[in-house]
C-alpha cells in the first residue's frame, strides 16, 4: 500500500515580484533624488499664495538672514569655478586648485572677498563652525554687485532669486533690490512658502 | 518490448536511487534582499524633498533711465499704503493733502479696504511704500495682497520724508 501522502502546502511565499517592486520604487527614489543643500542660515521664509515653483538650475540665491546678514550662492559647479576665476581676476587674488575645487562645491557662502582665500582654505568641518560675517553690501563696499556681475556673466542664463527671513527688516531688502536694479536686473523672485488662498 | 521498458526503467530507476545528485533548487530566499531594497526606499522617500520652493516674481520698473518715460499717477486713482514698524499699516487716497487713516494685515484690515477701493476705482493704483521699520515679511504679505484682491497695478516706492512727517504726528 503506498502511502497516502498529503501534500503539505509550504508557507513561502515567493518574494520575487515583491523584489521586484521594491527595486522598482528604489530606482525611482535614487533617480529623482535631490540632495539639499546644507544652507548656511536657517531662513524662515514669508508665506505667499503664488504658485511659481522656483526652477531647480540656473538659479542664483541672495539668502537674507534675520540679522540681515547676506549670504550669495550660484548653482552648477562649472559656473561657480568660472565665477571663482573672474573674481580673483578682478580683486588680483590667485586661488589654487584646491581653493577653486572647495568653492566649486559650496552651495551658499557669505565672507568678504577679502577673507575668501582663507575661508576656501579650511576643512568642511571648520568652515561649519565658522562664523560667516555675511557680504557687504553698503554703498561704499557693495561686493554683491560684483557676486551678481560675475555671476550672471558666468551663466547667462541665471535667474535671480532672494532668499529673505520674514523678521529680516525692509532696508537691507531695499539695498539687495537697489544693487540688482543698479546692475539692471528688473525681474526678480523672492522665495516664499506656499499658503493658501483665502477666500474673499 | 514490455520487459525491455521495464528493464530500462528500472536501469533508470536503479542508477536514480543510487547516485541521485539531489538536484538542488535553483531558488534563493529573496526576503532579505526585499528587506534591504525596502530600507533603502525608506531612506531615499525620506530624503526626498519634493516640495520645490514657491516663487513670487516682482518686475521692478528700470531705474533713473529716463524720467520722462514715468507715466504720473492720476491723483484720483493713487492709494498710497504704508508699511510701518509692529505690522501697522498706514494709508491713503490720492496724492495732495492726505487724510491718513490705520489698519492692519488681517482680513478685515487691509483686504477689505483694498477690496472696496478696488471696486469703486476702476485702474486703482497703489503704492506700496515700506519704511525702515517694516519686516520684509511685511512687503510679501503686502504685494501677496495685491495679488489676493486683484490689484493689476502696483509699485515699490520709497517713502518720502513728508509721509514720515505725517506717520510721526498720528503716532
Amino acid at each position: 500500500m503506498p502511502k497516502v501522502k498529503i501534500p503539505r502546502k509550504s508557507t513561502l511565499v515567493d518574494m520575487t515580484a515583491m523584489c521586484d517592486v521594491a527595486f522598482l520604487l528604489l530606482t525611482f527614489f535614487m533617480l529623482t533624488t535631490k540632495f539639499k543643500p546644507d544652507d548656511p542660515v536657517i531662513v524662515d521664509m514669508p508665506k505667499s499664495i503664488s504658485q511659481i515653483k522656483l526652477p531647480d538650475s540656473d538659479i542664483m540665491e541672495i539668502t537674507v538672514n534675520k540679522e540681515g546678514q547676506v549670504f550669495y550662492g550660484i548653482d552648477g559647479q562649472y559656473t561657480r569655478k568660472k565665477l571663482l576665476d573672474k573674481i580673483g581676476e578682478k580683486f588680483n587674488i590667485q586661488f589654487t586648485d584646491r581653493e577653486t575645487y572647495n568653492f566649486s562645491l559650496l552651495s551658499s557662502f557669505g565672507v568678504p572677498i577679502s577673507g575668501l582665500k582663507a575661508f576656501l582654505d579650511m576643512d568642511v568641518d571648520q568652515r561649519k563652525t565658522e562664523k560667516e560675517p555675511g557680504i557687504p553690501i553698503d554703498s561704499t563696499n557693495n561686493e554683491l554687485a560684483w557676486w551678481v556681475i560675475f555671476g550672471r556673466l558666468s551663466n547667462p542664463n541665471v535667474r535671480i532669486a532672494i532668499r529673505g527671513d520674514r523678521e529680516t527688516s525692509y532696508p537691507v531688502i531695499k539695498k539687495i533690490m537697489d544693487t540688482l536694479q543698479s546692475k539692471n536686473v528688473n525681474k526678480f523672485n523672492l522665495i516664499t512658502n506656499l499658503e493658501e488662498r483665502p477666500k474673499i | 518490448m514490455a520487459e525491455l521498458d521495464t528493464s530500462g526503467g528500472g536501469k533508470k530507476k536503479g542508477k536514480g536511487q543510487k547516485h541521485k545528485a539531489k538536484k538542488k533548487s535553483t531558488r534563493v530566499d529573496l526576503t532579505p534582499m526585499v528587506d534591504l531594497a525596502f530600507l533603502l526606499v525608506t531612506f531615499f522617500m525620506l530624503t526626498t524633498t519634493f516640495s520645490k520652493p514657491q516663487t513670487m516674481e516682482i518686475n521692478m520698473p528700470v531705474k533713473d533711465k529716463e524720467q520722462k518715460e514715468q507715466q504720473a499717477v492720476k491723483e484720483s486713482k493713487a492709494m498710497t499704503i504704508i508699511l510701518g514698524g509692529n505690522d501697522k499699516i498706514y494709508w491713503y487716497m490720492g496724492i495732495t493733502n492726505p487724510q491718513i487713516d490705520t489698519t492692519n494685515y488681517s482680513a478685515n484690515g487691509m483686504r477689505k479696504i483694498l477690496l472696496e477701493k478696488n471696486r469703486e476705482i476702476t485702474d486703482l493704483v497703489v503704492l506700496i511704500k515700506p519704511t525702515e521699520e517694516a519686516k520684509y515679511k511685511n512687503v510679501v504679505d503686502m504685494l501677496d495682497e495685491m495679488d489676493i484682491v486683484g490689484v493689476k497695478r502696483y509699485a515699490l516706492v520709497d517713502i518720502t520724508p513728508m509721509e514720515l512727517d505725517l506717520i510721526k504726528k498720528l503716532k
